[in-house]
């Protein structure tokens, strides 16, 4: 016999049930045949001997039923009946399959019913869409890559290699005419002599105005300052060369914007500012001749 | 009482003949059951002109006394190879001009693993290759670069950021936000327009960290693992920002054949000739299979010097797989994937 409320005084409040899931607010059924999933008197398919439910497998529905008369059989318990795919079918099969049964069972069979076709159409709306796939990093692979990577800037120099291809480049004169770095053998053994004579010179600036000597070096220079021009309006170390700097200033500002040249991290060449843009201020009329 | 006596005795007397005197095992044995005095065997007379049996610091059982004569081992060590180095330099500065050369210290880059595909520079083949190959239009000068610049869905800050400086250094290139299209279906899109490259770059958790470069006729697709990207504001001593010349290209170690695929593809995202008078070099330097990219301004200071600024974005690249043929991932042929398990096996094999 089948003593439903026996069955429920026990599991449900009394003792222990094994599908119940206890927190803090409400209590859930584990039962793979629940309809609501709620341990609740009229949902518990113990303590129900009329009960159904609709279940899915592999994208089917089935309704799935359980009469008292089939209590002595569990084998054959539940009765399984295959829901069309049509939704409004599939309503009307779960109406006539439960025509007498209770309002609440066929209300929810229903509501179970819509869910599980929702999520369905959502699974398959997603598995058109691109889907994120998630690679597992390997800790350790990823700590000795990294090591790795620091290992190889560090050889790898890049400063140097980077002005070892640009020093090799303008050897080779891709650079054609930009810059006028004589590339004689005449000069290369002139170098050291080369180097103490730009010391010199930017002493004697000075005192020789009109020495034009050093065509090339000139032209350099030239360059260079207006750079400098631009960074000492920045880094201003005495009014003289405010002065000085602010008459020039106008006139490079329009070189520099022409020639789309910038500022050159200026810190590292202190030494030479002040007697430059003397020099600059007093030739500058004729050195823009010579240019042009 | 007189065994111990003597034994301790006998320990004294020992004591100044060797300070890591030896012990046999059986007396290592005995000197740990002692609580570790120094690892010393039974005492010897001075007849006994025996090798002194060998002494393993590892054998102390007692960890501070063990840790103790390791310490000092290892400073004696050191002493003798200080001492060592000193002579060695005494004696190339006695010899002068006649000392032999310093021998060259062995280092990754030249314990390489000879890789078979190296491509030399004369190799017929490789030439008729490269001029039949994807990039020869470019190289022919018969197509300029035009890039589409896009991210993974959903960018965050960091990324966008890096997108924008992307774009201000490679010129001619456009940023376009993905919104949830698959790349499959723009590719086509971006053909139709004349794009030459599609730069996806993929972000995790907030950061960049991945590379695709796709060349867009029907061109092959590289994957690259991205890591240390710095945009160009957190660069120190950054200059002002890149002009929109062309910049130069320069492309360090690209040795082998699939190197060189990947430095062609490389230089086929900036256009051919490049203007000079900008004074801006894009660099991809590959060292051990890691390919770094700056961005730098140059000057001449004179034909000895150059000085470099660094401007625009920085990141390391780590190609994961080269495919044939534009993305595809499921179905695409793939010329090289990196595999873990045989290619990471040896430290001085690389392929790029």
């Amino acid at each position: 016999m089948q003593h439903d409320d026996v069955l429920w005084d026990v599991i449900g409040n009394k003792q222990f049930c094994s599908y119940k899931v206890k927190t803090k607010t409400q209590n859930f059924c584990r039962n793979e045949y629940n309809i609501t999933g709620l341990c609740n008197r009229s949902s518990c398919p113990l303590a129900n001997s009329q009960y159904a439910t609709v279940k899915e497998e592999k994208g089917q529905c089935f309704l799935y039923m359980k009469t008292i008369e089939r209590a002595a059989f569990p084998s054959r318990l539940w009765e399984r009946v295959k829901l069309s795919k049509n939704y409004e079918k599939a309503l009307e099969q779960i109406d006539e399959n439960l025509i007498y049964w209770p309002r609440f069972i066929r209300h929810k069979c229903k509501q179970r019913f819509t869910k599980i076709t929702q999520y369905l159409i959502r699974i398959r709306k997603l598995t058109l869409k691109r889907q994120r796939k998630l690679v597992p990093l390997s800790k350790k692979v990823e700590r000795r890559e990294s090591r790795r990577e620091e290992k190889a800037l560090i050889a790898a120099q890049l400063d140097n290699a980077i002005e070892k291809e640009l020093l090799e480049r303008l050897k080779q004169g891709t650079y054609e005419d930009i810059y006028n770095f004589p590339i004689h053998a005449f000069d290369k053994a002139l170098e050291q002599q080369d180097e103490e004579s730009e010391t010199d010179s930017s002493e004697e600036e000075d005192e020789d105005v009109g020495q034009v000597e050093y065509v090339e070096g000139d032209e350099i220079d030239e360059s260079d300052l207006s750079d400098f021009e631009a960074m000492d309006k920045l880094e201003v170390d005495g009014e003289e060369e405010q002065e000085h700097s602010s008459i020039a200033e106008e006139q490079e500002k329009e070189t520099s914007i022409s020639k789309g040249k910038t500022p050159v991290k200026g810190l590292a060449r202190k030494k030479r500012p002040f007697v430059e843009i003397e020099y600059e201020q007093e030739t500058e009329p004729s050195a823009k001749a010579s240019s042009t | 009482m007189e065994a111990p006596a003597g034994r301790a005795r006998r320990e004294k007397m020992a004591a100044p003949a060797g300070r890591s005197a030896p012990g046999e095992d059986g007396g290592g044995r005995n000197a740990a059951a002692r609580g570790g005095r120094k690892g010393r065997g039974p005492a010897r007379g001075p007849a006994d002109a025996q090798f002194p049996p060998s002494f393993s610091v590892s054998e102390i059982k007692n960890k501070q006394r063990r840790q103790f004569m390791f310490q000092r081992w290892k400073r004696a060590r050191r002493q003798e190879q200080l001492a060592a180095r000193k002579k060695r330099q005494k004696e190339r500065e006695a010899l002068g001009d006649k000392a032999p050369p310093k021998p060259v210290p062995k280092t990754i880059e030249n314990q390489r693993i000879y890789d078979e595909t190296t491509v030399d520079p004369n190799d017929e083949e490789v030439a008729f290759d490269e001029a039949t190959d994807e990039f020869s239009t470019y190289f022919n000068r018969e197509t300029s670069p035009k890039i589409l610049i896009t991210t993974s869905d959903r960018p965050r800050g960091r990324t966008v950021r890096l997108c924008e400086q992307l774009a201000k250094v490679v010129p001619n290139s456009h940023v376009y936000y993905r919104r949830g299209l698959a790349l499959k279906k723009i590719i086509p899109q971006c053909v139709a327009r004349d794009f030459t490259d599609l730069l996806v770059i993929n972000e995790n958790r907030k950061v960049p960290n991945g590379l695709i470069v796709s060349h867009l006729p029907n061109g092959p697709t590289a994957h690259f693992k991205m890591s240390n990207a710095r945009l160009a504001k957190e660069l120190k001593r950054k200059g002002k920002d890149p002009t929109l010349h062309i910049p130069e290209v320069i492309l360090n170690n690209f040795s082998t054949r699939l190197g060189h695929t990947i430095g062609r593809m490389f230089a086929s995202l900036f256009p051919y000739s490049p203007q000079f008078v900008g004074r801006q070099v894009a660099t991809f330097h590959n060292q051990r299979d890691y390919i770094f990219f700056r961005f730098h301004r140059y000057i001449f200071r004179n034909e000895k010097k150059v000085g470099l600024q660094e401007l625009g974005p920085r990141f390391t690249l780590k190609l994961r797989s080269l495919q044939k043929g534009t993305f595809d991932s499921k179905y695409g042929e793939y010329e090289w994937v990196h595999k873990r398990h045989e290619m990471d096996t040896s430290r001085r094999k690389f392929h790029l």
